[in-house]
């Protein structure tokens, strides 16, 4: 057993708490009012070489590990989570797959300019009446010649108005009533490919959540990603490193929440004593670090695991379920610390909560999460 | 262009520093490249990048200091020295620090030499100066411009609110003041590179110097925390009375004028 950071590990987590703090922070409150993309903040992290983090050098990564991806994910999380889930879903649901599934042509094509950051990386899976239950996808690809025809619509999909291409599941076939799927890339300048950013969120407003609209939209068949009929195979493996990616989220929410509510607790005086005297606020305190810390170490131990080669699913669903409900109860209380102020958007916790909402829900919700972990106590 | 930058390990004097028994507790300080060797790091980057050659950081310590120099490799220095003193020596000093420095650099070839112009824990912003003149070369303190067009040196130096603005020649000794440019962070491919960059650990029998040559001239008496800043006070009624006040609080209270 060895808990330590490696070096880089560690020069990384320095580099990107410094970046979080100075370059992040500062416009976190601005941004999330405005919903404004954090562009200039990932054209720095594109040049610092963020943005290919996990990826082989060949296609522009660096050739990083999943416990750096989590560690880079959680600092940009503390201090802003919108930049967090766009960095999280650039990565592992975005370049992931490319890089699993990709063909070297597809890897040099689509793969490369993701991690230089000329574009962003997105997944279009979700539907109106597809989400966990991928049997309910509706998008339809029809191979005619060598082209795919496809016709259908996507939602919640994230970070796609800033990405040159993304994959997506659709049918391909139907074999005795059921559904083939298989996942295509699809360029986001294609005739008939409509892209709508006009949801409005309860939180991570910062971020870029959109709808797709494929009206015969053609692409030639070598866009298929993969295995044809394995989409939704392919898409569970995506999904295991993504909630790695939400999971390190919920760490750095939480994080970031805690610091607050300490830094207040010492500050406010009510009773002609800082409130951080009062054991009501230890407790609490006390309870949001065990939180934070339980969760950071089981993250870590899942992206371990996946570094290792070794199966990683289970643990992947237990880290994103636990993290993300923890991240939830750390923000309450953390409001809760903060009284009144807690409720302001200027003292950021209230905006933390918003965020750490989705947490729950994304990337299969924690109800989900616990049928992942059941299958597979059950399985053993 | 063969460029040496100077580097120190420094408490982060943004983190909580605590004093007991007369010294800086290492336990939970964090540590960091000095600030303002920061910018000489920077700076000798751009210029290897614009005129080519090479960048050499430099330290003194222990076997500690090596995550700072890896630091300066990740964002981009070519190699990395470590004097360990750590075995020979229980303090070191201006003196000492910039003797062991001259030791170690009269036999190459140098032409720039960049350090901090102060550290942030002792904030002597004496060695770099002092090994200028071991070396019997050039230097100019608090820079906040440097231009070099072959061996000839244009400079801007920060003389407290004005600029002064010197010509002068390689080889040079320069220390960095704030301003001079915007150290970059280390870049991802730079880190994972760093590890591969080459880091040479020398000791004081490497370098011929007996421990009593650089015995230090310099003593610490105490070290304490700055005093808590005592709560400001408003004053309060007509213009004129508040201003005869504050000036006879500043007589009588404050007694500074």
């Amino acid at each position: 057993m060895f808990f330590d950071l490696t070096d880089e590990q560690r020069m990384i987590q320095r580099t990107m708490k410094e970046f979080a703090d100075e370059v992040v922070a500062p416009g976190a409150i601005e941004r999330d009012r405005k919903k404004a993309f954090p562009k200039e903040i990932f054209q720095q992290l594109a040049e610092m070489g963020i943005m290919g983090l996990p990826f082989p050098e060949e296609y522009g990564g660096a050739g990083a590990d999943t416990i750096s991806f989590a560690i880079v994910t959680e600092e940009l999380s503390r201090v802003c989570a919108s930049t967090g889930i766009t960095y999280s879903a650039h990565i592992s649901l975005g370049g992931a797959p490319l890089n699993l599934f990709g063909t070297k042509e597809q890897k040099e094509r689509y793969l490369t300019p993701i991690c230089t950051g000329e574009s962003f990386g997105a997944f279009g899976l979700t539907e109106a009446n597809a989400g966990s239950d991928a049997g309910g996808t509706e998008t339809r690809a029809v191979l005619e010649g060598n082209q795919f025809t496809i016709n259908g619509s996507k939602m919640f999909i994230t970070n796609a108005s800033y990405a040159k291409h993304l994959a997506l599941t659709a049918i391909t076939d139907l074999k005795d009533g059921k559904k083939e799927i298989s996942a295509i890339i699809v360029p986001t300048d294609a005739k008939g490919f409509t892209i709508k950013d006009e949801y409005e969120k309860m939180g991570l407003n910062a971020s870029n959540t959109t709808e797709l609209i494929l009206e015969n939209v053609v692409v030639p068949e070598e866009n298929l990603l993969g295995v044809r009929g394995n989409g939704f195979k392919q898409f569970l493996q995506t999904l295991d490193g993504g909630r790695i990616g939400i999971a390190a989220m919920a760490v750095g929410i939480a994080q970031g929440a805690l610091n607050k509510a300490v830094r207040y607790a010492k500050e406010r005086k009510q009773f002609g004593r800082a409130i951080a005297d009062f054991q009501a606020t230890q407790f609490k305190l006390a309870d949001m670090a065990v939180k934070v810390d339980i969760a950071r170490t089981y993250v870590y131990k899942a992206a371990w695991l996946k570094d290792q080669g070794r199966p990683f699913s289970k643990e992947a669903a237990i880290a994103k379920y636990y993290a993300s409900e923890m991240a939830m109860e750390v923000c309450d209380e953390a409001i809760q610390i903060h009284g009144g102020y807690g409720y302001m958007r200027e003292y950021e916790v209230e905006r933390y909560m918003r965020d750490a909402k989705l947490l729950e829900i994304g990337e299969g919700t924690s109800e989900v999460q616990k049928l992942v972990i059941a299958r597979h106590i059950l399985a053993d | 262009m063969n460029i040496y930058v100077l580097v120190k390990r420094t408490f982060d004097t943004e983190e909580k520093i605590v004093v007991s028994g007369g010294k800086i507790q290492e336990d939970g300080a964090e540590f960091i490249i000095n600030p303002y060797d920061e910018y000489a790091i920077e700076e000798a980057i751009q210029k290897r990048d614009a005129l080519g050659g090479k960048v050499t950081v430099v330290t003194i310590g222990g076997e500690d200091a090596e995550k700072q120099l890896r630091t300066a490799l990740a964002m981009g220095a070519d190699e990395a020295v470590l004097i360990n003193t750590e075995d020979d020596l229980d303090e070191l000093d201006q003196y000492s620090s910039a003797y062991i420095l001259a030791e170690y650099l009269k036999d190459k070839e140098v032409d720039l030499i960049l350090a901090g112009n102060v550290a942030i824990d002792g904030g002597s912003g004496q060695v770099g100066p002092r090994l200028a003149d071991l070396l019997g070369i050039n230097y100019v303190t608090t820079i906040t411009s440097l231009e070099i067009d072959g061996t000839n040196v244009k400079i801007v130096r920060d003389i407290e609110g004005d600029s002064e603005v010197l010509e002068t020649t390689l080889p040079l000794l320069v220390t960095a003041q704030q301003g001079l440019n915007e150290p970059r962070y280390p870049s991802l491919p730079g880190i994972m590179k760093a590890k591969k960059k080459p880091l040479e650990e020398l000791e004081l029998d490497d370098l011929d110097i007996d421990e009593d040559d650089v015995e230090v001239k310099v003593e610490t008496v105490e070290i304490y925390l700055p005093p808590q800043k005592a709560a400001g006070r408003v004053l309060d009624g007509e213009l004129q009375a508040q201003v005869k006040e504050l000036v006879n609080l500043l007589h009588t209270e404050a007694k500074v004028i």
